[in-house]
């Protein structure tokens, strides 16, 4: 095996949420001030809690992140959305700085986080050629050396002199990529650049990139093309939730990413109340999700009503408790946090059911985050205690089948009317 | 220690959170020339295509004005000119502040302007800059053969001018300009990822420095107890000096340059630590 050329050590990445600095300069000095002096900052909001990754104002996009790449190597990084894929490419490219830790490179880099970048509509395609080419670290000697290769790949040669905003979508793409495959760099960082032009054409970019993997150059991928990764990368990292879930061999990796995020999480049972999540106040027995009118096949449609079912085991008397939780997106934002009123139960099992009506989500993965309060501290937090897909139905008023976009598509009371004639 | 400080050297890059202010990372724009290079074609060859007239908006540009100044500066409001002809003093004070005022307009705006390509490729961001710097260098070439063709034009026709020994020292005004152009810009353009409101402030700014300026009227028109404006503006003892090299009039003094060369140097200096600060990771908040 070849020598590290890529060393990842304790990276972290943190962005602030929400308005960016406190919104005025003399706040924006105080903070500071107050920073210099080693003071807290007193504009954090406090009492917040922590869900996950995310903390007060700030989401951890990376947190700890410790990898080493050898010489030669084709590492695929995979990941839900959110995951700290793209936060990852973009500080191994230098577009964005990490918040601490390093990482050390040994040889050129070149990053295709998009094709085109930089391409001005007013200049001909050689012009673009040679400005793309140029910001994405190509010494015009090297763009003269490959312009004929270039042209010929992105099969644009007769319109080469014609600004590139007369070029239709699919020419303009294929030049783009043409430029972007032939950077000739010890390392490469791809970002899901793969999914451009007509099937014949993304057929030979997968085949470019193939031959790029096979020079024995250093690949970084990321997609969510899996066959491609399983096809170009020897070894995976999954991330998650800003951390390395997984990594290893391709093949491997990519099946535990898979049952993680594909697999439904309808109904769960604890048989043992001491492995089951939980304190010594209170343990989970069941969670499951299931339809309203009791059809024996469960059937998650956006037009029909569900209800989520919680069954615990209070193991103290007179326990005061109250069930909560939260309903997030498969990318990670809240669609609404709901709560039980509290109340005091003897020692024994206790149900909740929880309602969700028909028409107020829309079509996506969605996952319940619950948490049991007791005597007003969290005594169980379960994040992802149930993951279901809803099914888009109930369109064929609109006859419109594009995707329906927003975290809910409820169903409101609309009236139109006729006024009067002209 | 002394064994990881070997190690580390068998690194090309290494990228962690702070960098020493003055690490500038030159050479590294330096190996990006061909872009800053690219980048002034871009510049050049977009900003007139689809234009009639193309390139020669740029002499139109300085000529209508300098009219429009020999009009209502001149002729209506009979502000005095040093004794020179209206339209070269007027000339001369637009060709040399439009460099100024374009280098510090279009820098303060790198970050913005650019934050879609930054999003997505890294290059040396200084290439940006100092491609404008170029750009503007061009305008500023050909603004002042424009200049000088006037200036033969008026020689010829007995106008009592005569360009001084000071005319050397044009190199060295043009790059006091670039200078604090730049400085400025960058520094502008460093706050404005958070404070938007500069830009705004730039664009009327601009036009009003310009009229604290000399440019259309010489330093000595000035009354004595306004007179420390004008001495504590930088620009005008550049403009002052161009008038004196080319047109003969005005004054040119190597006390006043120095402070603009020390002026200069210090808000380039600033502006270089705050804009390498910025850059790694403007491209989170802008």
């Amino acid at each position: 095996m070849g020598k590290t050329v890529i060393s990842v050590e304790h990276l972290s990445k943190r962005y602030d949420l929400g308005v960016i600095g406190t919104g005025t300069i003399s706040r924006d000095l105080s903070r500071w001030w107050a920073r210099m002096r080693g003071n807290p900052d007193p504009y954090l909001k406090i009492g917040q809690v922590d869900y996950g990754n995310r903390n007060g104002d700030s989401i951890w996009a990376l947190k700890d992140i410790n990898f080493k790449v050898k010489q030669g190597e084709t590492l695929g990084i995979i990941g839900a959305n959110g995951a700290g894929k793209s936060t990852l490419l973009k500080i191994l490219s230098r577009v964005t700085g990490p918040t601490s830790g390093l990482v050390k490179i040994k040889g050129r880099v070149g990053s295709l986080l998009e094709v085109g970048t930089g391409f001005h509509a007013e200049l001909t395609g050689r012009e673009n050629i040679y400005l793309n080419g140029a910001i994405l670290g190509m010494r015009r000697v090297e763009v003269d050396r490959k312009f004929d290769e270039i042209v010929d790949f992105s099969g644009v040669e007769k319109f080469i002199d014609t600004p590139v905003k007369r070029y239709s979508s699919g020419m303009y793409v294929r030049l783009a990529f043409a430029v972007a495959a032939h950077l000739n760099t010890e390392i490469l960082i791809i970002d899901e650049v793969l999914a451009v032009g007509d099937a014949a054409f993304q057929k030979k970019c997968l085949g470019k990139m193939g031959d790029v993997a096979n020079e024995g150059r250093t690949v970084l991928f990321v997609s969510h093309n899996m066959s491609a990764i399983e096809d170009f990368c020897q070894r995976v990292i999954l991330l998650r939730q800003g951390q390395i879930s997984s990594q290893g061999n391709s093949s491997e990796v990519i099946e535990n990413y898979l049952n993680v995020t594909n697999r439904n999480l309808h109904e769960r049972h604890w048989d043992h109340p001491d492995d089951a999540p939980g304190n010594q106040n209170v343990r989970l027995m069941y969670v499951g999700i299931e339809n309203l009118t009791g059809e024996s096949q469960l059937n998650l449609r956006v037009d029909k009503p569900l209800r989520l079912r919680f069954r615990i085991l209070s193991k103290i008397e007179s326990n005061k408790f109250h069930f909560n939780f939260q309903l997030y997106t498969a990318n990670h934002v809240c669609v609404f946090n709901t709560a039980s009123i509290p109340q005091t139960f003897p020692r024994g099992v206790v149900e909740a059911t929880c309602d969700i009506p028909a028409n107020l989500l829309n079509d996506n993965i969605y996952s319940v985050s619950l948490m049991i309060h007791c005597k007003g501290v969290e005594g169980l937090h379960l994040p992802d205690a149930l993951i279901f897909e809803m099914e888009d139905a109930g369109r064929s008023d609109w006859g419109w089948y594009g995707k329906w976009i927003g975290v809910m598509r409820p169903k409101l009371n609309w009236n139109v009317a006729f006024m009067n004639e002209e | 220690m002394a064994n990881t400080k070997i190690k580390d050297q068998e690194w090309d890059l290494i990228i962690k959170p702070e960098s020493a202010w003055w690490d500038l990372r030159l050479r590294e724009v330096w190996r990006y020339r061909d872009l800053v290079m690219l980048f002034v074609r871009r510049d050049f060859v977009s900003l007139y295509k689809q234009t009639i007239l193309g390139p020669l908006w740029l002499i139109i540009q300085p000529l209508m004005t300098s009219l429009t100044f020999t009009v209502i500066f001149g002729n209506i409001a009979n502000l005095p000119t040093d004794g020179l002809p209206d339209f070269l003093f007027y000339l001369s004070g637009t060709v040399v502040w439009n460099y100024f005022a374009d280098c510090l307009k279009k820098t303060s705006e790198t970050f913005i302007s650019n934050a879609n390509i930054f999003g997505k490729v890294y290059f040396p961001r200084l290439v940006m800059p100092v491609s404008t710097l170029i750009s503007n260098m061009i305008t500023f070439t050909i603004q002042f053969a424009l200049f000088l063709a006037f200036l033969a034009y008026f020689k010829v026709s007995g106008a009592d001018v005569h360009v001084t020994i000071w005319a050397l020292a044009l190199p060295l005004l043009i790059v006091l300009m670039a200078g604090l152009g730049l400085g400025l810009g960058i520094i502008i353009s460093s706050l404005t990822t958070k404070y938007r409101d500069l830009r705004y402030l730039v664009t009327f700014g601009v036009s009003l420095w310009m009229y604290a300026t000399p440019v259309i009227y010489p330093v000595s028109s000035i009354p004595e107890k306004w007179q420390w404006i004008a001495r504590i503006n930088p620009v005008t003892p550049i403009i002052e000096a161009f008038r004196f090299a080319f047109l003969g009039a005005g004054s040119a003094n190597w006390g006043m340059l120095a402070y603009s060369g020390g002026f200069t140097a210090l808000v380039f200096v600033v502006g270089l630590m705050i804009f390498n600060r910025v850059e790694k990771t403007f491209i989170d908040t802008v």
